[in-house]
């Protein structure tokens, strides 16, 4: 019979993995479950819930970093980090609506896990750029750990980088040590509106590539066509009419105002209707483009996810859409290109991977329905040389794949 | 220093891999010669000597695979060379392995402006990739202080830092891919232009693995724009404690410097006798915080800065005016090691990592262990993010003093480790700190990493020795004991 254990502590976490170890009987390891369709379907008997592993063991907002137990969630850690004017700099984005659950049940397991980043990515990095350590389980029922709590730490491998996305096959995760930064006192995003309404305007990819390579710290450059832009809540987006460039720059106030205004005169150069976005409305805006709210709609429709050098984003998108018509924008300066398709068989990914492929870069089918991710590779194919270094490095950890099995590759 | 015992069989074959080495590199970069050898007898840690059995310095990424398939097929150790600055014996030679030199690979092959990266060869150095895209207005952030002479490659072994990783992150931030060979000489490429790999972080890992999983040929960094400007603030403190509370109360105050550094008064005393920067002499500490951006913004932070050290109890502040004073300020300390150099016949730099409300605690507890092995120590430290440099002063020519130096640092470290801390903060393991690794990790904790190691290198032929202070074979490692049927299931709530 099925069953969910719930365990409250490391020792029931230890206990749960040798009992599986002995049954042979694999375990579906989740945090708040809320991505639970990221990745391929789970072949496991038993469920592992981390969610009564939770709570804050140690913040020092001077320390700069936060130790909790791995199920905590987001939420929580929002909470506690705000009232000191703090933040997660790699912005995790809350992907539950994306998957059709609620919002505010990811943990930061569950972020770490899946690697996750918002649109800071392009200038703080990603889960894996600020988890300073961790303690684990791993699948050969021992517990372990790496890191520690300082920034600077060069002691062994760094094996907090290989549990970041390693979507929970590695090991069971049942503490974390993450950098916390402060929170700008401003937040500022320069629009520019551009005519046109299809997939891209080449002065827009300009327009961002001339922001990030700025001395204005840019904070996050994305791109939205018309189509797109039309569902955001944010009043001036939404009826903007046409495509629309963000360049959002924080600071501490004179600084925030001083860079958006630079980078006004900047976008000027390619468009001549710009506008700026203050803080309440900016953070509105980038939390639909982080949570790609805009796709969470029409749950049918296979959601990609590919991330390219930023000058091929364009070209990659308009390729696709030569042979297969679907909804896009762009994050990352237009080296993250989100694509909602029309639901077939294969979820476009024959067409989508050979564009990607001849580009370079990688094309992850975020989001489709069971069936297909069982069948179609959900994270992109490796070559054979890698795909041998990956298959070694689950088998050091997780030998007779108690540990999500299949959630990334066959038997990975 | 143990080091693995060198296998005679292979040392018997010597003439003969000199030999296959030579059809696969040509003329020069072959060395088998006893005398020119000992030019690679040992890193940046000097301390420690041994001639390589052969060196080969080959000239592409071809010549690396076939060199390594070579010594792959025929059980022959390697050890990866990047400039030989390491800092703690990643690059110490081994008598029965062959030395792989990268320093010939030092071309910059492509530069984008568009996507903010540089694609490098490792040979090239740190300051090169910088001195390549600077008329444009970027710059490499990594900058470690042997900037001029090491190599990106190594950079990328090592996960080096730099006085402006606080802002800007260590190498493993700032490296977007890398084309590799392992030890079978399959070449492989991982990440590029684009961010993020699909499948398992192999480049995260691969990032200061100290030369243990692979051979890197070719290297992608971000570039960023430099800042519109700098300042710095120079400030002295009657005791080591304010100076660490004044950098606690600016990180408080949600300030993150582009640089914050600290000297303690032994330092500052060498460095000013050594540079004439024009620093305090009355004080016990010193502090150097720079602050980047746009001028309203470095104008704006510096006054919140000064204002927090003058109510931590700053006796002396002073603000850079201009450039050349603002590079004054950092000559002294970026000329800290030379310094220290001159007023001891021998010194051993350290390199923990502990909490930064520790800072005057250790400080003062270092002081302790100083008397108690009755050496001096200099302190310089990259107080933003609780990296101490601890420089133990000693003369090797006084019988039993280099040992005393060594046991004082070893001490230092436990110090650090037993305060929440970490043995080291960007001069990695090596052969250096390797028998401490006991002090942070459980043999549990180093088996796991070790079977990262068996999954890229599953013979221990790359850099063995580093590291790790038990080389577990890997068929051990992967050992796994399971009563089968015979757990109880759980007492865990269910539902």
């Amino acid at each position: 019979m099925a069953e969910t254990l719930r365990p409250e502590t490391t020792a029931q976490i230890l206990d749960a993995v040798k009992w599986a170890m002995a049954e042979e009987t694999p375990l579906e390891v989740v945090g708040g479950a809320s991505k639970r369709g990221y990745g391929r379907p789970v072949e496991a008997a038993h469920t592992l819930d981390l969610s009564a592993c939770a709570g804050i063991t140690s913040y020092e907002p001077s320390e700069l970093y936060l130790s909790c137990r791995a199920g905590t969630t987001m939420a929580e850690i929002a909470t506690a980090i705000a009232d000191a004017d703090q933040m997660l700099a790699f912005e995790p984005p809350d992907l539950g609506p994306l998957f059709g659950g609620v919002a505010g049940s990811g943990t930061l397991a569950g972020a770490v896990a899946c690697n996750l980043s918002g649109p800071r990515r392009v200038m703080a990095g990603a889960a894996r750029d600020h988890v300073l350590g961790f303690n684990a389980v791993s699948g050969r029922g021992e517990e372990f750990k790496s890191g520690g709590t300082v920034v600077k730490n060069v002691t062994g491998f760094d094996l907090s980088k290989l549990m970041a996305g390693s979507f929970g096959t590695l090991a069971v995760m049942t503490d974390i040590t993450v950098k916390t930064l402060p929170r700008p006192e401003k937040v500022r995003t320069v629009l520019a509106r551009w005519p046109a309404d299809g997939v891209y305007d080449p002065a827009a990819m300009k327009a961002m590539a001339a922001a990030l390579g700025s001395a204005h710290e840019v904070t996050a450059a994305a791109y939205l066509p018309a189509n797109v832009a039309s569902h955001s809540a944010v009043d001036y987006i939404r009826a903007s009419g046409g495509a629309v460039t963000a360049i959002r720059v924080d600071g501490p106030g004179p600084s925030a105002e001083h860079r958006a205004s630079e980078l006004t005169t900047l976008m000027a150069r390619f468009c001549h209707e710009t506008e700026v976005l203050h803080s309440q409305n900016s953070q509105t805006f980038w939390r639909e483009v982080g949570d790609v709210q805009y796709f969470a709609s029409e749950q049918e429709r296979p959601i990609w996810c590919l991330s390219v050098a930023p000058s091929d984003g364009a070209a990659v998108a308009l390729d696709i859409h030569e042979s297969i018509y679907g909804e896009i924008f762009y994050d990352w300066g237009g080296g993250l290109v989100w694509l909602a398709l029309p639901p077939s068989d294969d979820a476009g990914a024959e067409i989508v991977r050979a564009v990607v492929d001849r580009f370079g870069g990688h094309a992850t089918l975020v989001r489709a329905a069971a069936d297909i991710r069982a069948c179609v590779p959900v994270f992109h194919p490796q070559p054979a040389a890698l795909a041998d270094v990956t298959r070694r490095v689950k088998e050091g950890f997780d030998p007779h794949a108690i540990l999500n099995p299949g959630r990334m590759l066959p038997a990975i | 220093m143990d080091m693995p015992k060198p296998d005679e069989s292979v040392i018997a074959r010597r003439r003969e891999i000199v030999i296959a080495m030579r059809e696969i590199v040509s003329g020069e970069g072959v060395i088998d010669d006893l005398d020119a050898l000992k030019t690679y007898d040992c890193d940046g840690l000097m301390a420690y000597r041994q001639p390589p059995m052969i060196v080969v310095l080959p000239e592409n990424t071809e010549q690396v695979s076939r060199v390594l398939r070579y010594c792959s097929e025929h059980g022959v150790k390697i050890v990866p060379r990047g400039a030989g600055t390491g800092l703690s014996g990643g690059a110490l030679p081994l008598a029965d392995a062959v030395t792989i030199g990268l320093a010939r690979l030092n071309r910059i092959l492509d530069i984008d402006y568009e996507n903010r990266a540089v694609v490098a060869q490792p040979g090239v150095t740190n300051l090169a990739i910088t001195q390549a895209v600077e008329q444009e207005g970027f710059y490499y952030a990594p900058d470690p202080s042997s900037q001029i002479a090491c190599s990106i490659g190594g950079n990328v072994a090592e996960n080096s830092g730099g006085v402006h990783c606080l802002k800007y992150g260590l190498t493993t931030n700032n490296v977007l891919g890398v084309e590799m060979v392992l030890m079978n000489g399959e070449i492989v490429r991982l990440g590029g232009k684009h961010l993020d790999a699909g499948g398992y972080d192999l480049l995260g890992v691969l990032t200061g693995s100290e030369g243990l999983l692979g051979v890197f040929t070719e290297v992608t960094v971000r570039i960023l724009r430099k800042p519109e400007c700098a300042r710095a603030l120079l400030v002295g403190f009657p005791s080591v404690a304010a100076g660490g509370a004044c950098v606690a109360n600016v990180i408080g105050a949600g300030i993150i410097p582009g640089g914050m550094e600290m000297m303690d008064k032994p330092a500052i005393h060498a460095t000013e006798d050594f540079v004439h920067a024009g620093y305090p002499m009355d004080v016990e500490a010193l502090l150097i915080v720079e602050l980047d951006g746009p001028l309203v913004e470095v104008e704006h932070l510096i006054g919140r800065v000064e204002a927090i050290a003058r109510d931590t109890g700053a006796t002396y502040v002073r603000m850079s005016e201009s450039e050349e004073e603002r590079l004054a300020f950092w000559s002294g300390r970026k000329n800290a090691f030379p310094a220290i150099g001159r007023v001891s016949p021998d010194y051993i730099c350290m390199d923990g990592t502990i909490p930064r409300k520790e800072l005057a605690n250790v400080l003062a507890r270092m002081q302790d262990l100083a008397r108690q092995h009755n050496l001096g120590v200099a302190n310089v430290f990259h107080a933003g993010d609780g990296n101490l440099h601890p420089l133990i002063l000693f003369d090797a020519n006084e019988p039993g003093e280099l040992e005393r130096a060594e046991q004082f640092g070893a001490d230092i470290l436990r110090l650090c480790v037993e305060v929440g801390g970490v043995l080291t903060g960007e001069h990695g393991v090596g052969v250096e700190k390797r028998d401490l690794m006991g002090e942070m990790f459980t043999e549990d904790d180093m088996k796991q990493q070790q079977r990262v190691k068996c999954a890229f290198d599953p013979e221990h032929l790359l850099n063995p020795g580093k590291v790790y202070p038990t080389l577990h074979r890997c068929a051990e490692l992967g050992r796994l004991h399971v009563h089968h049927g015979q757990m109880p299931f759980p007492d865990i709530p269910r539902f």
